[in-house]
Parts: C-alpha cells; sequence; structure tokens
C-alpha cells in the first residue's frame, strides 16, 4: 500500500509540474526553472556530502565549470544548448574525480577548508587574463537564449520551453541518483561515511568509491550549472562567488541531507526565499539564510524532508 | 634589487595580518578542535565597530580599546550560545552552523552599515619608513601584532587564567577533575581569538578599504599561514603568516601577476594538506583506531 501510494504522489507531482507553467507568467517560469536548477546541483552536493560524508564548501565552483563549459561550446563551438548537458556534466565529472583524489586524504573539517578555498578562489581563477579569449574575462560570456524547436504541435514561450528541458533534465537526473542511490553503491557510500573502517573491512574499495562520489557529485552541479548557463543566457564570474556555495549548501541543509526529494524542497527554498526577503532589505536574505542554517542545525537536523517524514510516522499516514 | 626589496617587506606587513588571522584560528583550533569558517566575518564586523565609534567620535585609541572589548564580549557569547549547543554533534553540523555565522555577520553588515566602501583611519603618519621600504603603517601593524603575541604569550606563561586555559585545551576531563571550569576556558578562547581577529580586521582596513566582504581574501591566507606553520602550534602560525606574506607578494609580482594571488592560498592549503598535514611546525596526530 505504502509504495503505491507513493507512486501515486510522484505522479501527481510530475503532473503539477507539467500543469504549471500554462498557469504561471514567464517570470515565474523562469524562477520555477531556476529552482529546479538549485534542486540538481543540492542533488549533487548531497550525493557527497549527505550520502558519503565528505563535506563540500566549494560546489559553487563545479556549478561554474559546468556553467562556463557549456557558454564556450555555444559561444566558440556553435554546439546546440542541449547537446552541451553531457558535455558539460562529462567534464565535470573528469575535475570532480581528480578533485577528490587529493581531497581522499583530507578528512572532516580538512576537507571543508580545502573546498572553501576553492569557492573563495574560483571567480579569481575565471577571470585570468590567460584563459580570456575562452571566457571573456571580467565580462564573461553573453548567449542568446534558444528558442522552444519547430516541430511542437503546440506554440510555447521561450521560457515555458527552458522549463519543461529543465524538468526533463532534472527527471533524468532524479531518476538516475534513485538508482544509484538504492543499490549497492548507494549502502556503500553509506557505509563510508559511518564507519570508514568497517566499510573497508567488508571489501568497499574506500578510495576508489569516495574519489567516484565526488565524480558523480560534480557530474550533477555541473549539469545544473550547463542548464543555468543558457536559461539566464549569460555567465560571469563574480556570479560564481562564495556565496553560491553557500546557497547549495542552504539548500542542501534545509531540504534534508542524504534525502533525494529533500533535494527538491532546496531548490524551491533557495530560489524563493530571497524573493520574499529581498523585500525587507538587499541583505536580509544572507541574513536568513544564516538564521536558518544555525535554526535548521539545532531544531531540524534533518531539513524539511525529514520532518515531513516525522510527521507521516508520527499520524501513521 | 630594490624592487624585490620592497616586495618582501610589504610581504612581511600583509604577513602579520595573516599571522594574526592565523593565530586567531589556532586559538579556537587549540581549545576545541574546529576551525573558525565565521572568523573574518567576524573580525570585519569589529572593524565596523570600530568605524561607528570612530564616527561618533571617540579618538583613535579609545575607539581600537572599546572594540577589542567588544569583540572579546562578543566571542565569549558566541561560543556560550551558538557553539556550545553543537560542541559535541557532527562535523557536518558544526561546519553548517560556522557558516551560518559567516552569512549572517556578512549580510547585517551590510544592512546596518551599507555596502559602499569606507575608508578607515589609521593611527599611524602617513609617510614611508625605512627608506621607502614601508609605509608608517605597515609598520605600525607589524608591531602591533608583535604586541599581541607578546601580550598573549605572557599571558599564557605566567597568568593561573592561561594556565587553567592550557589545561583545558589539552586535557578537558583532567582539568575538570582539579577545578578548572573547562566550558569558560573554552569560551575565553573564542573571546581571545574575536579579540585578536578584531586587531587584525583594525590593522588591515586602512589598506583593503572597509567593506562587507574585506576579509574573504584574508580568512583565506589565514588558513594558509595556519596550515603551513603547523595548526597545532601558535608560533608555527605566526611564522607560516609571515612565509604565505611574503611568498603572496613575491609570486604575485614576479611569477603569476597579481590577479591569481587567492589561488596561491588555495595551492598552499591543498598541498600542505595532501604532503604534510602537520604543517611545517606542528605536532604530527597520530589517531588509535
Amino acid at each position: 500500500m505504502a509504495i503505491d501510494r507513493k507512486r501515486l504522489l510522484l505522479i501527481a507531482v510530475l503532473v503539477g509540474a507539467c500543469v504549471l507553467p500554462f498557469l504561471l507568467t514567464n517570470y515565474r517560469n523562469f524562477q520555477l526553472t531556476l529552482a529546479l536548477i538549485y534542486a540538481i546541483s543540492i542533488l549533487g552536493l548531497n550525493i557527497l556530502t549527505g550520502w558519503n560524508g565528505q563535506i563540500s564548501l566549494g560546489h559553487g565552483a563545479f556549478f561554474a565549470v559546468g556553467a562556463y563549459a557549456a557558454a564556450i561550446l555555444m559561444s566558440k563551438a556553435g554546439v546546440p544548448y542541449w547537446a552541451t548537458i553531457p558535455v558539460a556534466g562529462a567534464v565535470c565529472l573528469v575535475a570532480g574525480f581528480l578533485f577528490g583524489l587529493p581531497a581522499l586524504r583530507l578528512e572532516g573539517l580538512y576537507l571543508a577548508l580545502a573546498t572553501f578555498a576553492l569557492g573563495v578562489a574560483i571567480p579569481q581563477i575565471l577571470k585570468y587574463k590567460g584563459i580570456e579569449i575562452w571566457t571573456g574575462g571580467v565580462q564573461g560570456i553573453l548567449l542568446t537564449k534558444p528558442r522552444p524547436p519547430e516541430w511542437l504541435p503546440f506554440r510555447l514561450s521561450r521560457d515555458q520551453w527552458l522549463y519543461f528541458v529543465t524538468l526533463f533534465t532534472s527527471g533524468v537526473m532524479f531518476l538516475l541518483a534513485h538508482n544509484l542511490l538504492q543499490g549497492r553503491i548507494g549502502r556503500a557510500l553509506i557505509a563510508i561515511r559511518d564507519h570508514p573502517i568497517a566499510a573497508t573491512a567488508m571489501g568497499i574499495d574506500t578510495a576508489m568509491v569516495k574519489s567516484m562520489a565526488f565524480g558523480v557529485s560534480a557530474m550533477y552541479t555541473g549539469v545544473a550549472g550547463a542548464l543555468s548557463a543558457f536559461v539566464v543566457g549569460f555567465v560571469a564570474p563574480d556570479s560564481f562567488n562564495i556565496f553560491l556555495s553557500i546557497s547549495i549548501l542552504v539548500g542542501m541543509v534545509v531540504g534534508g541531507t542524504a534525502s533525494i526529494p529533500g533535494a527538491i524542497f532546496g531548490g524551491l527554498f533557495v530560489q524563493f526565499i530571497p524573493n520574499i526577503s529581498e523585500e525587507i532589505s538587499k541583505s536580509a536574505p544572507w541574513a536568513i539564510y544564516g538564521v536558518f542554517l544555525i535554526v535548521f542545525m539545532f531544531l531540524l537536523p534533518m531539513g524539511i524532508a525529514g520532518a515531513l517524514r516525522m510527521l507521516l510516522v508520527r499520524f501513521k499516514l | 634589487m630594490d624592487a624585490f626589496l620592497h616586495q618582501v617587506f610589504s610581504g612581511l606587513a600583509a604577513g602579520g595580518i595573516y599571522a594574526s588571522v592565523a593565530l586567531a584560528l589556532v586559538m579556537i583550533y587549540q581549545a576545541t578542535h574546529l576551525v573558525n569558517f565565521a572568523q573574518g566575518e567576524m573580525a570585519m564586523f569589529a572593524t565596523y565597530i570600530a568605524w561607528a565609534l570612530i564616527e561618533s567620535g571617540f579618538p583613535y585609541w579609545t575607539a581600537f580599546g572599546l572594540t577589542v572589548l567588544i569583540a572579546l564580549a562578543g566571542g565569549i557569547l558566541i561560543q556560550r550560545f551558538i557553539i556550545r549547543p553543537v560542541s559535541n554533534a557532527s562535523v557536518l553540523t558544526v561546519v553548517v552552523v560556522f557558516i551560518g555565522m559567516l552569512a549572517i555577520f556578512n549580510a547585517v553588515a551590510g544592512w546596518v552599515f551599507s555596502h559602499t566602501v569606507k575608508s578607515f583611519p589609521s593611527p599611524f603618519p602617513s609617510k614611508s619608513v625605512l627608506g621607502g621600504l614601508l609605509s608608517a603603517h605597515e609598520l605600525g601593524a607589524m608591531g602591533i601584532t608583535l604586541v599581541v603575541l607578546i601580550v598573549l604569550y605572557a599571558f599564557f606563561k605566567w597568568t593561573p587564567l592561561g594556565l587553567a586555559m592550557r589545561a583545558a585545551a589539552l586535557n578537558p576531563v583532567s582539568s575538570r577533575l582539579c577545578g578548572v571550569r573547562v566550558g569558560w576556558m573554552l569560551a575565553f578562547g573564542w573571546g581571545f581569538a574575536a579579540a585578536i581577529g578584531a586587531i587584525a580586521g583594525m590593522m588591515v582596513a586602512p589598506i583593503v578599504y572597509l567593506d562587507p566582504n574585506m576579509m574573504s581574501g584574508i580568512l583565506l591566507y589565514g588558513f594558509a599561514s595556519a596550515l603551513l606553520g603547523g595548526i597545532t602550534n601558535p608560533w608555527g602560525a605566526v611564522a607560516g603568516g609571515f612565509i604565505v606574506g611574503v611568498l603572496e607578494n613575491v609570486l604575485g609580482a614576479y611569477v603569476i601577476g597579481t590577479e591569481l594571488k587567492l589561488t596561491v592560498a588555495l595551492v598552499i592549503i591543498v598541498a600542505v594538506l595532501t604532503v604534510k598535514p602537520s604543517g611545517l611546525f606542528g605536532k604530527v596526530l597520530v589517531t588509535r583506531v
């Protein structure tokens, strides 16, 4: 029974997600698209930090690499926008795997430190003169937002079309994550998080699994970055500062660590709470983020997803 | 040669500030084995308080002293109310709380004091010394760093409170049995760290100007210094600060250009952590499994 109800809920959410863009303005659609993009990157961080216990405070760097990979492919090589998504994912998979290798020697706090440094340093690296012909330096790269294709039987606005592209991509990514995390690999990730020595004794290749977790996590975030590049139509170094990394972290903590649906709650939170709070003051969103981070750690360490699960158990739904 | 010497000296001047930040980080690490990611933002906020005090008419040194006291009290309060409840929680929890504090301080500073860049006064005359190698402010900042070091050394060496704090950091259980109030010692550690950070902030603000993001790069260099010198050794952290300062300036001037200076810190951090995690002067930690 429980499984059927879960499936029903999933179908209802999917139907809702498909109907919603026809009821909303273009601007709201755009915001919803960004929330989905955040959700993908939060899922990526969650695979690394939530499931595997490796803390990253610099995932904005992989988001930036994905976004720049897509933007450079589109503007310099004329690659169609949809084809940049897998390429950006592959680039970030490799980048993440390589960063994960030295990270093997770092535990807990020290990994957090190294990734924090990566997150702080990335805008400066992107501005570097030596790669300016590719990255456009401080100005960044301006892209034309893709149009809906001609073969569609009905007319969609540009923002609606991009919403569906993002919805489809995130559907694929969430399904992949679900299958990956429910099985052997998911259990290996959790075992390494909870007791690395026991995990090794059980025959898990700890080093390999940890670096792959880094790679896959970076791949998710890179895919999100690629989507953001053509959805926003613009990439520039200063939009990938340390606060992007912190936003992704906020989304993970508020949504729920080690929870797949939690990533969606997190994405919606990170996208829409600043909108509401910006009416108070320009700085208010970050103050509110900070307060939420601390309050959630004190009161709801499992995030929104954990709280919902607890309510369901409590009321035997 | 003159240009090179100039780079080395301004590196040493910057190094003094990194050394202070590194010292604040080591202070908290020694007592609690945590790395405070909000250290830079706490220092930035304290500097804004100093700015507000000076603007409202206090003379510089009075504002300086008041700010150090406010930072001390603030650090103690933060430890008592925010850090202590999570002190036994997982590393992720603690890191998230630190990042939360970082965001709050950054946002509140922008909210209260506005995001416009402000100039911050220096207590030292605006002329160059040592044949043009250093500005008087840079020399003064180095002097203040040294004074802070000597005061701390004397405090930990010769006062009963300093002894109790060292005992609490070294062996909390035995110290508690001897009647040391370990919880309060940790809180004092946070207070001192906040005060040292505030001094570093006030010394760096005349150079980089005051804005809510002024400490993010400096915090990174502070991390690099603390790790390079060995995060278990206060003297090592100070030495690390001067080494990183000189390295950053010389590499920036002759090898990689000024645009990639932050990457130097990133490379130092990753290299030290992977090649020699105990740093140059740190204790090698052995974990029993």
